[in-house]
């Protein structure tokens, strides 16, 4: 996915582009509105992630604005304030969803998934392995004439092997994709969840594997 | 407590007073004024009478002799029933008449009739005495002619004009008093109307009075609106301020969570990873903490002054939902919706009540295991029920009173990020509707079920 971080704190800027680079994600980072707009000029995005205090103008004005131009790039707001009322008040501009600082990016990936279902733009964010299809948005798992929904875990577990065929994963890092921190997450659980996705792709072309000691990896059945 | 003065009462009792007051006074005059007339009109009759006998007297052989006129005495009877006498003194020596009927002493001037109050056979009498001279003789003799009359026609007709007079003088004072009572209300409508002005507002409006105010109001008016000026900006202020604090404290708090996401990828020591998760817990807490404080604040501030808007429920728990539904999904956790089609009308505040749903809701997604079920319910009879049950560890045999108390935690809470606030939210936004939260062991399994009842008002 190509996002596009609107974002004046350089630090948290910094911080954020590695986080979602770490995901394989393209991140674009402008810290002013003008920046912003001459980003949106060469390149489209999926996603746009507005923060609100902006040192030449209020991100909300910039909402206003896309939106008045008919730009549907979904945007989902960085906010530092929580009450109610302005959460409101921020859907009322055209923002698709927003996200109160300091956030959990699993939960900031959650809600990119949700906002693309909602405008219909999932189609295209798929991997294919093997003539198995996985929908990175939906979470739609496709092979032969059998379609599958995967649960928000399965689809981040099987993301990471899709990701890199073939490659192994260590448990514990498989542990850090799926659980967020407020998880108290044993190894035990990502065994209850590859026995999971092995029945889910029983009958495909792909299936997961146990390397002894090293963790496991996806290769062709 | 002293009672708060009231200027309604004050006018109307100050105005009552003034008319008691005419009232009494027009009672006096009339009867003064009719009996002193009526006195007149009996002592002119009784002077004419007098006057009439006197005219009467001759001088025969040096003899003072009276031929008296009746038609002296009968104009007399034009007054009523009362009784006449009469007495003639020649030097002092009764010549005709009553011999004991008091005579008027003084002032004895030729012709001109003296009056006196006297008492007469039990009775009191009023007395004409005209004093003439007749020349009977070389010197001529004084003859004191007296006329008396009782004046007990004269007692009713007084008693007739008071009974009269008071009758009016009492009309006119309830009359008054009415009138009164109608000018204290009407001086009073603009400061009724401004005041209803003022009240009907709503939590956060602070616009200026626009309602039209009489001349002796406009400066309380402009005082009002001037305060009401410095409140918006000091609020205004207090918004920016909290705006601005939130964003130097939060910004850096997302700094330092995204290095330590990014940092505890890199890692691969268990406890090291195990110290940033740590760390990103705790940031987690206080940031969670503060929203639900922020959100504390808005409920109280808004409760005060309840906005009561036209909602759709079912719509305010979808949106809601909607929003929550992508924390949930992290957890594996189904929300699921048993919501009418229709929508579900009520009159509140909506942005109160969306505050207790998403905090309900958001504690139940934190103690609700992975892979389990949030169920939103609405239930409409007499009062609206919302209810959410979840499969979680539920109250464990907590005193389920307690648990709406502020930063009051269940006993079980074990390891999960909390404050204690969110039920006590929820319990603010249901009481400042008329309704309450209910907490209950769910039917499902053995979780926990908190229901917003909200009455219809």
């Amino acid at each position: 996915m190509r996002y596009l971080l609107i974002e004046d704190n350089q630090k948290l800027a910094g911080a954020i582009v590695e986080r979602l680079q770490l995901d394989g994600h393209a991140v674009d980072h402008a810290d002013r509105l003008d920046a912003a707009s001459a980003c949106m000029d060469v390149a489209d995005y999926d996603l746009i992630l507005l923060d609100i205090m902006l040192p030449d103008g209020d991100g909300r004005d910039f909402l206003q604005r896309q939106r008045r131009a008919e730009k549907r790039t979904p945007v989902i707001v960085i906010t530092a304030r929580s009450a109610v009322s302005d959460r409101i008040s921020l859907l009322d501009l055209g923002a698709d969803d927003y996200i109160t600082k300091p956030f959990d990016f699993a939960e900031l990936e959650a809600r990119c998934r949700a906002v693309m279902r909602r405008q219909g733009g999932a189609a295209d964010n798929q991997k294919t392995f093997e003539g198995t299809v996985l929908n990175l948005t939906t979470g739609a798992l496709q092979f032969g004439d059998a379609s599958t929904n995967l649960r928000n875990r399965e689809l981040r577990l099987l993301e990471v092997f899709f990701a890199a065929p073939g490659q192994v994963f260590s448990k514990s890092h498989l542990i850090d994709r799926m659980f967020s921190f407020s998880d108290e997450a044993s190894e035990n659980a990502i065994e209850v969840y590859v026995a999971r996705l092995r029945k889910r792709l029983e009958g495909s072309g792909a299936r997961i594997e146990t390397v002894r000691g090293l963790g496991y990896r996806m290769i062709p059945a | 407590m002293k009672q708060p003065t009231s200027i309604r009462k004050r006018l109307f009792f100050q105005l009552a007073a003034v008319a008691a007051v005419l009232s009494l006074a027009f009672v006096m005059v009339v009867r003064g004024v009719a009996s002193q007339a009526a006195e007149g009109t009996q002592d002119d009759i009784l002077a004419a009478s007098a006057t009439a006998i006197a005219d009467s007297l001759t001088s025969e052989d040096g003899k003072v002799t009276l031929e008296l006129p009746y038609s002296a005495l009968s104009m007399l009877g034009t007054i009523n029933e009362d009784r006449v006498f009469y007495r003639v003194m020649v030097q002092g020596e009764t010549l005709t008449g009553y011999a004991d009927l008091p005579v008027t002493r003084s002032p004895r001037r030729l012709d001109t009739p003296a009056f006196s109050t006297e008492i007469y056979r039990g009775d009191e009498v009023r007395v004409a005495s005209v004093l003439r001279r007749v020349a009977n003789t070389a010197t001529g003799s004084e003859v004191v002619v007296s006329v008396a009359q009782t004046r007990s026609g004269l007692a009713a007709i007084s008693r007739r004009i008071t009974i009269t007079a008071t009758s009016v003088g009492l009309l006119f004072f309830l009359l008054a008093t009415t009138l009164s009572l109608l000018a204290a209300n009407s001086a009073l409508r603009p400061l009724r109307r401004m005041t209803g002005a003022v009240t009907r507002r709503g939590p956060s409006d602070l616009r200026p009075v626009t309602a039209e105010a009489p001349k002796e109001l406009v400066p309380l008016v402009d005082a009002l609106n001037s305060f009401m000026g410095r409140l918006r900006s000091s609020l205004s202020r207090t918004e920016d301020l909290i705006s601005e604090a939130a964003h130097r404290v939060r910004t850096p708090l997302a700094t330092v969570r995204t290095q330590a996401e990014v940092t505890h990828r890199k890692l691969n020591k268990p406890e090291h990873k195990k110290a940033i998760r740590d760390m990103i817990r705790a940031i987690d807490e206080s940031s969670r903490s503060a929203g639900q404080i922020l959100d504390h604040a808005m409920v109280t501030f808004r409760a005060d002054s309840l906005a009561l808007d036209p909602l759709d429920l079912a719509a305010l728990i979808n949106e809601t939902c909607d929003r929550l539904a992508p924390t949930a999904g992290l957890k594996d956790i189904a929300l699921l919706r048993e919501l009418p089609d229709r929508p579900v009308p009520f009159n509140g505040d909506g942005i109160m009540l969306q505050a207790a749903l998403h905090n309900i809701l958001d504690n139940a997604i934190k103690y609700s295991p992975e892979d389990s079920d949030i169920t939103v319910r609405i239930a409409s009879g007499s009062e609206l029920r919302i209810s959410i049950a979840d499969q979680g560890r539920g109250f464990g045999g907590m005193d389920l009173k307690d648990l709406t108390t502020r930063y009051s935690r269940g006993a079980n809470v074990g390891d999960v990020v909390g404050s204690g606030l969110g039920l006590t939210i929820a319990d603010e936004v249901a009481h400042a509707h008329g309704g309450r939260l209910e907490l209950s062991h769910s039917k499902e399994g053995q979780g926990a079920c908190v229901s917003l009842i909200l009455p219809y008002v």
